[in-house]
């Protein structure tokens, strides 16, 4: 993978980098970079509308990314919803499900969301006098689907979870998941936070069977401005819109007024076009790395870093999750008696980038009586030294705080 | 950038000054700082307009817990009015190091629970 890290400019602005927060935010190869310039500088036209040249191939373009989209997650064109990200793509699905939500109908959730996947939620069920209930974790940071069953009734409406804890790094067994909530209810929706999965691990929306699917483009090498809302056509063709404006209408008049079919029905406005044709080159990069050898690669990182910790910081030093074999780049840890913010910031000021906090997950860390978290992601450009450099780096914090 | 880890803040992370509860404050205050999860809780005795003594109880960051016990040695004997201008300048003098944005909270929560206390809480004024 050093020739994939060759990829990454930002290396070559930074050569002392060690970049560990990939869950927060993957870095950009250049081919994604390039991608998100060619728009600007040999097209920079708006989509849909113009009868010119560059207006007629950016359409084509931003299409075909669509179809791109598609094909990566095993769905078809128009099940494919471009949003700003994750977060955006759960607040359209649980604006536009709003009519569908009567006052002792229930939404499951579990303990284990980001708040993407969590309020968005809790409002809906608050907005309709509908109940909120939430699946617990096991220890290891997965969900059961014997425990999930037990949340799920005729009056569950929704039941949304994410593939990939982004706190604990433990899949969820997603199929087996959606399979086990519609045992309990055959008319339930299932919606997955697939925003620490795509790009790291394989996906296939009809194995899944799942009937919404999120992600954010910057979490799978792509540019900040895009996600994705996939959506069975069945379902996603009988939704009102979103927002309302140019581009999703067929016919506006003052007594009526006809809104395109989806997917274009759920996006209002002139979209971040420059960031979908760099969604585009960043679905390409994957394909070209291939997803298992990705997935391998962060995983098999994670597993050594926590080896190489355990082995270095003993009792002292606390991981959630699997331990042994880790499942994704994810490795989430506290050391006894010092505050992840003082963790993440000595190892900030030597160019050491790791999260501290409640990384957006406030329900999971109060379920382990925890006030935060330091967390360590890897991904495609970490290499063996990162490890070590993290190792040593988190020595001097116990040096500076232990003695 | 130097570190933000001066010995100074070190110092009084690791040993807290004025650390623990006063059984017959008059004044008591607790805050949080919901991004860091630190917590401070502080007890306050004023006698004539005077910070007469001042404890605090608290977990967190290194910053958070420093700042708590360098502003609480430093208003010992200290108009109340005085205090009660502090600002956050005078906190990061204090601590002697700049802080991003993110931090700053940390820095400011002593601050804010002390304001708090001598504000909000005046159970029997002595
Ligand atoms: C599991 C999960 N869901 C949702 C999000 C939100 O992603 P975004 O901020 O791109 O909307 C994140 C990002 O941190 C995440 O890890």
């Amino acid at each position: 993978m050093q020739t994939i890290k060759n990829q990454f400019p930002i290396f070559d602005a930074r050569p002392g980098l060690v970049y560990l927060d990939s869950a927060a935010t993957a870095l950009t190869p250049i081919s994604v970079i390039d991608a998100v310039s060619s728009y600007y500088g040999t097209l920079s036209a708006n989509v849909g509308r113009g009868l010119y040249a560059t207006a007629e191939e950016t359409t084509a373009q931003f299409e075909a990314v669509r179809e791109k989209t598609a094909r990566f997650l095993g769905a078809k064109r128009d099940e494919i919803v471009f949003t700003r990200n994750t977060t955006e793509a759960i607040n359209l699905l649980a604006y536009v499900l709003e009519d569908q939500i009567e006052p002792g109908d229930n939404i499951v959730v579990t303990a284990l969301e980001h708040h993407s996947n969590f309020l968005p939620w809790k409002r809906l069920a608050e907005k309709r006098g509908a109940e909120l209930r939430i699946v617990p974790f096991e220890t290891d940071g997965s969900i059961k689907g014997e425990i999930a069953q037990e949340y799920i009734d005729s009056k569950t409406k929704v039941f949304a979870f994410s593939a990939i804890s982004n706190v604990f790094g433990t899949p969820n067994p997603v199929a087996e998941l959606v399979r086990m909530a519609k045992e309990m209810n055959p008319d339930i929706m299932t919606v997955v936070d697939a925003a620490q999965a795509a790009g790291h691990s394989h996906i296939d929306v009809r194995t899944l069977n799942c009937d919404f699917l999120a992600f954010s483009g910057h979490k799978c090498f792509g540019p900040t401005g895009v996600g994705v809302l996939y959506g069975k056509e069945a379902i996603l063709s009988t939704l009102p819109p979103y927002q309302v404006g140019g581009g999703m209408v067929q016919d506006a008049r003052a007594e009526e007024t006809a809104y395109k079919d989806s997917p274009h029905r759920f996006e209002a406005g002139t979209p971040d076009i420059a960031s979908v044709f760099g969604l585009g080159a960043a679905l390409d990069f994957v394909e070209e790395v291939g997803i298992d050898a990705i997935h391998d690669y962060e995983s098999g990182r994670a597993t050594q870093a926590v080896s190489k910790l355990e082995k270095t910081f003993g009792d002292s030093i606390h991981i959630l999750g699997l331990n042994d074999r880790r499942e994704s780049g994810i490795v989430s840890f506290t050391l006894d008696g010092i505050h992840p913010h003082d963790i993440a910031q000595v190892l900030g000021e030597h160019d050491i980038c790791i999260r501290a906090g409640e990384h957006c997950a406030a329900p999971l860390h109060r379920v382990l009586s925890l006030p935060a978290t330091a967390r360590a992601s890897f991904s495609v450009y970490n290499t063996k030294t990162d490890i070590d450099t993290l190792v040593e780096g988190l020595k001097n914090v116990v040096k500076l705080f232990k003695s | 950038m130097p570190s933000l880890y001066q010995a100074i803040i070190l110092d009084h992370s690791k040993h807290p000054r004025n650390c623990g509860e006063l059984a017959h404050a008059n004044h008591h205050g607790e805050a949080k700082n919901p991004t860091c999860g630190d917590s401070l809780s502080m007890d306050v005795i004023t006698e004539n307009g005077l910070i007469a003594d001042i404890r605090f109880t608290g977990q967190g960051c290194a910053i958070s817990q420093a700042s708590a016990s360098l502003l609480t040695e430093s208003v010992k004997d200290k108009p109340i009015e005085t205090v009660l201008t502090l600002t956050p300048d005078d906190i990061l003098a204090l601590l002697g190091v700049e802080l991003s944005p993110n931090r700053l909270k940390c820095a400011l929560l002593s601050l804010e629970t002390l304001k708090l206390a001598l504000t909000k809480n005046d159970k029997n004024l002595s």
